[in-house]
């Protein structure tokens, strides 16, 4: 009889248990739900939008000088793309190869928890800073005016910390096991470094340039004071002209964007197809991240 | 060492301390490895058995706040003396881990890992070479069609003898081996056993055990260690059958440890 009543009672704190369980997960699924709706509403939003300033002309063609006949993008896309690679040539190396120092190289100790804090916390300084101290220093003290070199200057201190750390993560979850094998062989440290460590976190560094490419896509603030507002195409006679276009003044997607919101009324439309393409642009990046990753799982 | 004598000299190791930290790891160890031999080290965990391999390479020497005295010298050269090139010291004196630890690309290119450290070059001569370090540790047969596949897809055991070749590529002079079967199943045990018994033909084998059997099986000499010093070294078989220390004695007949 007692057996039977203790059964009972757990019997019900088990039901208790459910009905907790339930209410969670019907909470659970209404914060997800919600998360969902709103990306997709945005999305939505903006397709609706911006499909109306939306053509082939738009993306295909520059601005003509304002005011305007004409509404395109595409200085501002090459003037995008400018940025991303010239951010990256100048970020990717200086933030592996900080990274690499680090964790390999120097005396662990305050030294390196102090510049390990200070990584953190410049990549939680919100980015409009970056374009006034990128204004002060490379417009002024070096003497780079509003140029496309300036902006990419001052996004790839902003990207660094974010490059920096993820490699860090990389590295460090690199065995030590494989450490010992290399250098039990009698292997130097930097041919270590070089043949197992930074092969073993490829996927991490390629995440980080990746993460970077987002960051650089979608920043504003930091580069209307130090690449200016130009949109026109580089005009490209010979090769030279290519690397000269990083003296130039240009405008971001994210840039002209903002400018064509700024002046509103007739032109708030291409503010939405500019948002359209950046949206576009962005889902590629994570959906090649994706792929990039999976091919790494495969291989390993 | 009295009775220790005929074979030559490998290696000699003289009042060795050693510490991490304040941790005193190694107690004035002194002892000689002989050439051509196998020494087995053995002792309860944390008696300094790895670290004393370590030594012999100097592989000690990648851990922060380490110190070691005492001297060790290979073929009568003082390793830690100034100036010794550790890859050359590592070289001549190669490692196989606990754990097989192939490095997570082409069964040829861990093989051609050492060789490439110490310059070769040429794609003939380094074929070459990966196909009698293969051979030599006894997984060519198994490996030779699949040379380009990634290593980490082969067997523990596999593994293992994996790295035994990648080790003797390099063309070593002493072989240190850390509980090399530890994590193998006992058919991969008794390859890897076989395999040190012919190794032993052309290099100085010293290797770590837990298991018993195994340093009496397969060793010539046999040190015994417990909480950082060498209590008794000896031939194997006068090791375990008439050990002279009575905590000799208390641990082969596995009375602690
Ligand atoms: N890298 C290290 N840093 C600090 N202390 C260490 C380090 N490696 C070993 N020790 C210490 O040195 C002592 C000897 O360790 P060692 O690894 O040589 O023992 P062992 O005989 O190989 O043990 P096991 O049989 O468990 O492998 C232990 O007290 C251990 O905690
Ligand atoms: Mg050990």
């Amino acid at each position: 009889m007692k057996a039977l009543q203790t059964n009972n009672a757990s019997n019900l704190k088990i039901k208790q248990h459910r009905f907790v369980e339930i209410l969670l997960k019907i909470f659970i699924w209404v914060c997800a739900l919600l998360t969902v709706s709103f990306v997709v509403g945005i999305i939505i939003y903006i397709l609706v939008k911006g499909i109306e300033g939306m053509s082939w002309n738009f993306i295909s063609t520059p601005a003509a000088a304002y005011p305007v006949e004409n509404y395109g993008i595409l200085g501002n896309i090459v003037n995008t793309l400018y940025l991303i690679v010239i951010t990256l040539v100048i970020a990717t190396p200086i933030g592996v190869g900080a990274a690499i120092y680090l964790t390999e190289y120097a005396k662990q100790g305050r030294l390196t928890k102090i510049i390990e804090f200070t990584t953190e916390t410049l990549s939680g300084i919100p980015s409009i800073i970056y374009g006034l101290f990128g204004s002060v220093f490379f417009y002024s003290v070096f003497k780079l005016n509003y140029s496309i070199l300036a902006g990419s200057l001052t996004l790839a201190i902003m990207i660094l910390p974010i490059i920096i750390r993820t490699t860090q993560e990389s590295i460090k979850t690199v065995p030590i096991m494989y450490r010992e094998g290399a250098m039990g062989l009698g292997a130097t440290r930097w041919y270590m470094i070089r043949t197992v460590i930074l092969p073993c976190s490829i996927e991490g560094i390629l995440t980080s340039v990746i993460l970077s490419i987002g960051r650089i896509v979608g920043e504003s603030a930091a580069l209307i004071f130090t690449a200016g507002l130009a949109y026109n195409l580089p005009n490209i006679t010979g090769i030279g002209d290519i690397f000269k276009k990083a003296m130039d003044q240009g405008a971001s997607l994210t840039v002209q964007l903002y400018q064509y919101a700024a002046r509103g009324g007739e032109e708030m439309k291409y503010a939405f197809s500019t948002a359209l393409v950046l949206v576009i642009v962005v889902l590629i990046i994570n959906v090649l991240t994706k792929i990039i990753a999976r091919g790494f799982k495969k291989v390993k | 060492m009295a009775e220790l004598n005929n074979s030559d000299i490998k290696i000699v190791t003289k009042d060795v301390n050693l510490f991490y930290g304040d941790n005193h790891a190694l107690k004035d160890v002194t002892l000689d490895i002989l050439s051509n031999k196998i020494t087995a080290f053995i002792g309860p965990s944390g008696c300094g058995k790895s670290t004393y391999l370590k030594t012999l390479n100097r592989m000690n020497d990648i851990v922060p706040n380490v110190k070691i005295s005492g001297k060790v010298l290979l073929d009568g050269e003082d390793i830690y003396e100034n100036g010794v090139n550790v890859t050359y010291l590592r070289k001549k004196i190669g490692m196989v881990f606990q754990k097989p630890n192939p490095f997570p690309m082409s069964i040829y290119d861990n093989v051609a890992y050492g060789p490439r450290v110490h310059g070769i070059k040429s794609k003939a001569r380094l074929d070459e070479i990966v196909e009698n370090s293969l051979k030599g540790a006894a997984i060519w047969e198994e490996t030779k069609d699949r040379l380009k596949q990634n290593a980490l897809g082969l067997s523990g055991g596999q593994q293992q003898r994996l790295c035994i070749a990648r080790a003797i590529a390099v063309e070593p002079e002493v072989i240190l081996m850390d509980e090399p079967t530890s994590a193998l199943d006992p058919i991969s045990t008794l390859k890897i056993e076989e395999l040190m018994s012919q190794l032993k033909e052309k290099y100085t084998v010293a290797i770590v055990t837990h298991n018993m059997q195994q340093a009496a099986r397969i060793s010539d000499y046999t040190a015994f260690f417990l909480v950082g010093e060498m209590i008794e070294y000896g031939e194997t078989q006068q090791i375990f059958s008439r050990p002279k220390n009575k905590k000799t004695e208390e641990y082969i007949t596995g009375r602690f440890g």
